[in-house]
């Protein structure tokens, strides 16, 4: 693989993450990471949606007028949406019930959209094919990194099979309760992203105001 | 009545669209640096979604669910599987044709509103809306109020987030924390407010 192709394809994992970055698909990052199993099936999900619709939209993106181009790329998505949520439905129903409208929400998802816009009506299928996978793949990162972190430390779990035995269950481990309702899901991404930019400091925003030394000491 | 009452309240705060269910998350942090244009975001939402949501219901009951196309004598189809592409058409259509509507006959509203509408199509609280529509069933009237309450939770949500964004702006944050982090931290802060509303019965 040549080296631009490979930074197309690990670039958006850490570098330009859609999430942590570029603010893009955070509603459902947040919405089903409650559970390991349900954020790896979603996390697939976005990937093979955002890998082909990037794809197709780049395929004909010489025969798009720009005027109707939001239209022709939401039945593109929408349509790729629909065989997704088909496919749960027929071979995973009960995650596909936990999922529920969340499914249906790929359609809206930023990060589809986002590279859609920004890069497949620029770049050619390959390059776009690739581009939707890596920033697929950087979605669920932060997709596993944060179900991790809910599953293991609010049940003791990770995909349903038991690490840290709970109190319940005569074990040692006081499981933390808040981390599985909806609010933590926001504490651990910021945390996340907090972690992302003192790793990476270039990330980081420039302030609106400075904050001056005061002289003199206290 | 009653249950159409408390099916408003639950909308705004028990089970608020932004808070409860992370919908139209991408705009609640971009868009909430300023109360006012926060103020206009949310009432363009409240607008398109007491819209948006009656008429997908409508068009679920009369044309995709199953059986309801017995009036045009095709009594045993089941178009659901339909569902998203139609609700999606549907929300973008009404919100062109609210755009031109508004160009036409308010240009003062549109001038405050204008740059926002094209941003609410793929705003995932008006599509969430109408799917939670489709999955709880609601019938005609539930789905109007649904729609109006939902839309005015998200506003809610939105003004108040712009609020402490404007008094957080100069305040000392650690370097990797500002902007978008602290910005999580605070919506997570708020979502626990909101969550002493889940005691409340109705």
């Amino acid at each position: 693989m040549s080296e631009s192709k490979k930074e197309m394809l690990l670039d958006p994992l850490v570098d330009n993450n859609p999430i942590t970055l570029q603010v893009l698909g955070i509603c459902s990052a947040l919405a089903v990471t409650s559970s390991l199993k349900v954020a790896f099936v979603m996390a697939l999900a976005v990937t093979v949606v955002t890998a082909f619709s990037s794809f197709f939209i780049s395929a004909i993106r010489n025969f798009i007028p720009s005027s109707i181009r939001i239209i022709v790329q939401m039945i593109i998505i929408a349509s790729l949406v629909i065989l997704v949520d088909q496919v749960l439905k027929a071979y995973a129903f009960d995650i596909s019930k936990t999922l529920s409208v969340f499914v249906g929400l790929i359609i809206t998802n930023c990060i589809v959209m986002g590279r859609a816009e920004a890069f497949a009506m620029k770049n050619g299928p390959v390059a776009s094919f690739l581009d939707g996978i890596g920033n697929g793949l950087g979605y669920s990162l932060i997709l596993m990194l944060v179900g991790v972190i809910r599953e293991l430390f609010g049940t003791g779990k990770l995909f349903g099979i038991t690490i840290l035995e709970t109190v319940n269950n005569g074990g040692w481990y006081v499981p933390n309760g808040l981390l599985l309702l909806p609010p933590s899901a926001f504490f651990v991404i910021g945390l996340l992203i907090w972690a992302f930019r003192t790793w990476k400091p270039n990330q980081v925003e420039a302030r609106d105001f400075k904050i001056i030394e005061q002289e003199g000491g206290h | 009545m009653e249950g159409l009452i408390s099916l408003f309240v639950k909308a705004i705060f028990i089970e608020n669209l932004a808070l409860a269910f992370f919908l139209g998350m991408c705009t609640f942090l971009a868009v909430s640096k300023k109360i006012e244009t926060a103020l206009g975001l949310g009432i363009s939402v409240t607008v398109v979604q007491a819209i948006t949501v009656p008429a997908n219901n409508l068009i679920l009951t009369y044309l995709l669910n199953d059986g309801a196309l017995a009036w045009a004598g095709f009594a045993d189809v089941d178009l659901r599987f339909l569902g998203l592409i139609s609700y999606i058409g549907v929300i973008a259509a009404i919100v062109q044709i609210l755009e031109m509507t508004l160009d036409r006959f308010f240009p003062a509203l549109y001038n405050a509103l204008g740059i926002f509408l094209p941003l609410i199509t793929v705003n995932c609280a008006i599509l969430g809306g109408s799917l939670f529509m489709v999955e709880r069933d609601y019938n005609f009237a539930e789905a109007s109020v649904y729609g109006v309450s939902s839309g005015i939770g998200w506003a809610l949500a939105i003004t108040l987030m712009a609020g402490v964004r404007e008094k957080l702006k100069y305040s000392d944050i650690p370097d990797g924390l500002q902007g978008l982090g602290i910005t999580f931290i605070t919506a997570g802060l708020m979502a626990m407010g909101f969550m002493a509303f889940s005691g409340v019965k109705l």
